[in-house]
């Protein structure tokens, strides 16, 4: 047993850093820094830097434009990506379209949507839950009907995040009401620019505009736009959940929280002296830390099993849920020190230094974590049924 | 021991409770947030004249001589549908500040009666950038003597500053930062010379400020230097004051809760059917059921001549409350799924007035290391 990293894997990541440190934008590493989500346009500037150096995608096969980098090579940019303050950010067609295509997509389908995901050209938002259809995903009842050689979509999407910037939307629809409802579902893609389509915001806690719910009218999309067969929509929608999901665990990011609150809690005067002399607020940081350390081995064992080929499958579920819990419980510990200076909104270093402008919304919105992408809940059931056998 | 409540206070909880109900729905809370004050005014005038405003002030300012409890139903009840209008920073701090300083008894006599009557809003500007919680750690200063000081310094998120027509303020007039003699408190006008707010919207909704004060004129209230008792036993009713109006968000988060997993269905089933969230909202229900018996207690102390018993009171209803508060609040969303993340559902936005309860006057780990200094 050993966890060192070779001397190659090393070099690897000073190069990363070097690259990173040549390339990341100013106004955007400040706003990563501050915690404040990216907007479009700046999404979409990042991600073709990224890009431009063939970095748009790790978590994808080089054959098809992306880094195939080991596990550890991915582990150890996540660690540098956050370490210097570059932004995470999240390209729905990068994390989950990408890797769908690469196992069911057709020629075509590869071929055209596959350049233009990874250099930040469509933006892509999933539509999987429904008003009705949260945890109990199968139960979803917006339906595509065959017309010729067009299917025809009606129904409505919730939470699809960041559909007001999307112009094309991958989703589950029902295509058959006959068996199993797992086995009437095919997996969608569509056009956000639509008629049909309708998109009305959800303003969420952090009172930020991210979440949307999207209404299809009499939506229409080509045939060639069914991903794999119809009514297999449910494989492929398992398929992303058992594919490896880097990073879900969050280590590199909560690792680079806890330096951060360190740092801030250094300058931060309580009553006559910096709030990290506090012993009780101290050994809170602590606490956490020792937890991640916990996670980060787990996810350690994770990787490198993943690297000898076994598959993570409910495994995964502990990581997101171990991972949530200390993202959580980091941004309660930013908010607590905070004190007073949670109270002012919507306001950025105007009422108290901008360390803390957006400490509150953070926490709101990190809220969300335990509820999307399969909610604690569900993790628990995932793990109970597929690791335990209950 | 008897915990029925008077039949005035009967009649007072029934019709709090039944103004909060029928006026203070969700959908007329947002339409008063559309206001550029965050807080009606009409309604404040309605406060008055049914005498609530006064209702736990003494006979001698006005008010109705009524308890600590009469406080607590109004707080509770306001807190359930979190009520905007300045309750808190007016009747509960500013009134009870001009009520337990000494000084002149006809300039506090008029301030007070013109509170009871809806007539005057003060706020009290306590906190600074590097104060934490303590009270007695004041940079603002204070020179000058008689009718005449003046002020200089700054006060962070004084609450409902905005629409304050006055102000409280606690200055120091001699001794170190952190002495607890020496502190003063000092009425400033809102509109006078020197007076400066940045101000902004605050997360449960309301408004508030950050104050400068650069060479404000003031008038001394109470004696010069002994400002701190009086500041802290304020603080504490206030903290009182603020474990009730959670009480009340909790219950209602709690509620909502419990209402939403009777009728949500998924797997065919409503999800309170799942014995892991039974469990989890008995959890709530307890945790409710605590803090109301802690509220109780904090309410029945407040009267207590030992300034530190009332103390110990407080602190360890406050430090109970706080991991409480923020477990409903958390819960109430979880259990909600996306639809508690939500600004369109009232179970967020107690989720957020709950989240500033745990940092408001004082943080839990401040109140246990008081309660235990206290106590040892």
């Amino acid at each position: 047993m050993n966890i060192d990293f070779t001397a190659e894997e090393l070099q690897f990541k000073e190069e990363v850093r070097e690259w990173f440190n040549a390339n990341l934008p100013a106004d955007l590493k400040r706003k990563s820094e501050l915690g404040i989500a990216l907007n479009k346009e700046e999404t979409q500037t990042w991600g073709k830097i990224l890009n431009s150096n063939g970095w748009a995608a790790i978590n994808w096969p080089k054959e098809y434009g992306g880094t195939g980098w080991s596990v550890s090579q991915k582990h150890l940019f996540d660690e540098v990506r956050v370490e210097v303050g570059a932004p995470n950010i999240m390209s729905m067609g990068v994390a989950m379209l990408g890797p769908v295509l690469h196992a069911f997509g057709t020629d075509e389908q590869k071929a055209e949507h596959l350049p233009r995901i990874l250099n930040y050209d469509d933006w892509w938002c999933q539509g999987y839950s429904e008003p009705g259809a949260g945890s109990d995903l199968a139960s979803l009842k917006t339906a595509a009907k065959l017309e010729g050689d067009e299917y025809v979509v009606n129904g409505s999407k919730i939470w699809t995040t960041y559909a007001h910037y999307a112009d094309k939307m991958f989703c589950l629809v029902r295509t058959s009401t006959e068996g199993r409802k797992q086995e009437g579902i095919s997996f969608l893609l569509l056009d956000m620019n639509d008629p049909g389509m309708t998109v009305r915001p959800i303003v969420s806690i952090d009172g930020e505009h991210h979440l949307n719910q999207t209404f299809m009218d009499d939506v229409r999309t080509h045939k060639s736009n069914l991903v794999h067969e119809e009514n297999k929509g449910w494989t492929v929608a398992k398929y992303l959940l058992t594919h490896e999901r880097t990073g879900i665990a969050g280590v590199a990011g909560s690792k680079a929280a806890i330096a951060k609150l360190k740092a801030l809690a250094k300058k931060t005067i309580v009553d006559g002296k910096p709030a990290i002399e506090n012993e009780q607020f101290a050994m809170k940081i602590a606490q956490v830390e020792v937890d991640l350390k916990a996670l980060e081995y787990t996810n350690f064992r994770t990787l490198a099993a993943s690297a000898t080929g076994g598959a993570p499958g409910a495994e995964s579920s502990l990581l997101k849920i171990k991972g949530t819990q200390i993202q959580q419980l980091l941004a309660e510990l930013k908010v607590e020190l905070a004190g007073y200076l949670a109270y002012p909104w919507g306001t950025l270093g105007e009422a108290g230094p901008e360390d803390f402008g957006h400490a509150v919304a953070s926490y709101n919105f990190g809220r969300a974590s335990t509820i999307y992408g399969g909610s604690t809940e569900v993790q628990y059931n995932v793990m109970s049924k597929g690791i335990l056998g209950l | 021991m008897d915990f029925s409540l008077s039949e005035e206070q009967q009649l007072i909880k029934e019709s709090v409770d039944k103004f909060i109900a029928k006026d203070y729905v969700f959908e007329n809370r947002n339409k008063i947030l559309e206001t550029e004050d965050r807080f009606s005014r009409d309604l404040w005038k309605q406060y008055a004249e049914l005498g609530w405003l006064g209702m736990a002030l003494p006979e001698e300012y006005g008010g109705f001589g009524g308890s600590a409890v009469e406080n607590m139903l109004v707080s509770e009840a306001f807190g359930s549908a979190m009520v905007l209008e300045p309750y808190l920073s007016t009747v509960v701090m500013a009134a009870n500040a001009l009520v337990l300083a000494g000084g002149s008894e006809d300039q506090k006599k008029e301030l007070v009666e013109q509170i009871i009557a809806g007539d005057l809003l003060i706020s009290v500007a306590y906190a600074e950038a590097e104060s934490g919680y303590n009270l007695a750690n004041v940079s603002v200063t204070a020179n000058g003597s008689g009718d005449s000081y003046s002020l200089n310094g700054e006060k962070i998120v004084v609450l409902n500053a905005p629409s304050a027509d006055k102000f409280i303020v606690s200055a120091r007039t001699s001794g170190e930062q952190s002495d607890q003699s020496g502190v003063s408190l000092f009425l400033v006008d809102a509109n006078a010379t020197g007076v400066e707010l940045t101000s902004y919207n605050t997360m449960d909704g309301g408004r508030g400020a950050n104050i400068t004060f650069n060479n404000a004129s003031a008038t001394l209230l109470g004696a010069e230097g002994e400002g701190f008792e009086v500041l802290d036993q304020v603080i504490d009713i206030a903290t009182a004051a603020i474990c009730a109006q959670a009480l009340g968000a909790m219950n209602t988060a709690f509620q909502r809760t419990l209402e939403y997993i009777k009728t949500r269905e998924q797997f065919g089933v409503p999800i309170g059917t799942f014995q892991v969230l039974q469990h989890r909202l008995v959890d709530m229900f307890m945790a409710v059921e605590a803090s109301r018996s802690m509220v109780y207690m904090v309410s029945m102390s407040l009267a207590s001549d030992d300034a530190n018993e009332r103390r110990a009171a407080v602190s360890s209803a406050k430090a109970f409350m706080g991991p409480e508060a923020r477990k409903v609040a958390q819960e109430a969303v979880q259990i909600h799924g996306g639809v508690g993340m939500t600004e369109e559902l009232d179970v967020g936005h107690y989720f957020r007035y709950l989240t500033l309860f745990c940092g408001t006057f004082g943080s839990t780990d401040y109140h246990l290391k008081r309660f235990a200094e206290l106590t040892q």
